[in-house]
């Protein structure tokens, strides 16, 4: 499944979008996320999924335009952090 | 006492041929949304009963009165009903519901019943949040998002319109059609700026229906972004309060060019449906079936 979390408003799409079919909860990207906005926890959105899932936590899920700001592409940047932490390439990004 | 426009019709549904005493598994689903608010009652999967009701200002009350409303004129009892799932924005605040479920699960699952296993893409235009959402033939998510950030494209946003022009919510979809040629969308899509938007536009001497069609056009144009993201897929269905208003639907349907399949129950009761279904698959786990 992929799970868009975030919004979009009028300045713009703020999505972080993780393949949970790839993911398999190893935590990596909840150690490097330089903002503290991953967890690792129960598919909410899968009921009968028994294998813990990263996910974007959910008070973080309307915020993302601005502590994800930093992480935001500049000229020579190294990938996200929580992307060149996953192992199975599950995250993706709107931007 | 000034009238109030914006008030759909609630009302509930028993179905007269189930009897419920010769059913195997009685499960039910309750989705307390943040405008409207279900109760679903299955027995052995088939829609016994059901409501749908304005949410009062507590999620605990809300899922006992549509759970009532729904068992009123029927013979079944609470107390008969095995398993109850909650969904919802007030999906953790039901009562007496065993477990919570994500309306995103539950939008998916209620949609593979309410419009057969064809479906691959659904757009749930809530009360203050709308979902885009893809699944399989057996109505598992595959792809999902939702926005709950801003109320462009929501119901609360055409109830806040149908008070501000007067018209019944029933009647706008089809009042927004009787202008001789389609308006430009209004410019802003957050609610408050369209509101303010739609003001200047009457002082303009714009008619009624002209300002619904540029609104309803904007809400619609605004959904298709969304969608855009996971990509549709047909079959298309939509599920929610503005599924009944045909001015947005068939404004969808000519940008995506696609057609959204006939609704055969109330498009509201899509989550609590699903709600129901999975309490009944997790009675059939417990007793070890599933």
């Amino acid at each position: 499944m992929l799970a868009h979390y975030g919004y979009k408003d009028g300045s713009g799409e703020y999505f972080i979008v993780i393949d949970t079919d790839k993911c398999d909860g190893c935590g990596e990207c909840v150690k490097a996320c330089p903002a503290g906005i991953l967890e690792v926890g129960e598919d909410e959105n899968d009921p009968f999924r028994e294998e813990p899932v990263a996910r974007v936590s959910k008070d973080q899920r309307k915020k993302i335009k601005y502590t994800c700001a930093p992480c935001k592409p500049v000229s020579g940047r190294k990938p996200l952090p929580c992307r060149e932490a996953c192992g199975p390439d599950a995250i993706s990004h709107s931007w | 006492m000034e009238k109030e426009y914006w008030r759909w019709p609630e009302y509930r549904w028993s179905s007269s041929d189930i009897d419920w005493k010769r059913g195997d598994i009685i499960s039910a689903g309750v989705d307390v949304g943040s405008v409207s608010s279900q109760a679903v009652i299955l027995v052995d999967g088939e829609l016994f009963c059901y409501s749908n009701y304005r949410t009062g200002s507590g999620s605990p009350e809300s899922a006992q009165k549509v759970m009532d409303k729904a068992l009123e004129g029927t013979n079944l009892t609470q107390d008969k009903i095995h398993y109850t799932v909650g969904t919802g924005y007030g999906r953790v605040n039901v009562p007496f519901a065993k477990r919570a479920i994500t309306e995103i699960a539950c939008h998916a699952r209620g949609a593979n019943f309410m419009y057969g296993p064809t479906v691959r893409t659904i757009l749930d235009m809530g009360g203050q949040d709308c979902k885009a959402i893809r699944c399989d033939d057996k109505g598992k998510v595959t792809n999902f998002l939702m926005n709950d950030k801003c109320a462009a494209g929501t119901g609360r946003g055409m109830e806040v319109f149908s008070d501000l022009l007067s018209v019944p919510i029933e009647d706008m979809g089809r009042l927004s059609f009787e202008v001789d040629e389609e308006p430009e969308p209004v410019s802003s899509i957050c609610v408050i700026f369209a509101k303010s938007e739609a003001v200047g536009l009457l002082r303009k001497g714009w008619p009624k229906e002209k300002v619904l069609a540029a609104y309803s056009s904007a809400m619609a144009h605004r959904v298709v972004r969304l969608l855009e993201r996971i990509k549709v897929e047909k079959d298309f269905a939509i599920t929610g309060g503005i599924a009944k208003n045909e001015g947005v639907v068939k404004r969808i349907e000519a940008e995506l060019k696609i057609k959204a399949l006939e609704p055969q129950h109330d498009t509201q009761i899509a989550g609590a449906l699903g709600a129901a279904l999975f309490a009944k698959a997790l009675v059939e786990k417990e007793r070890g079936l599933g």
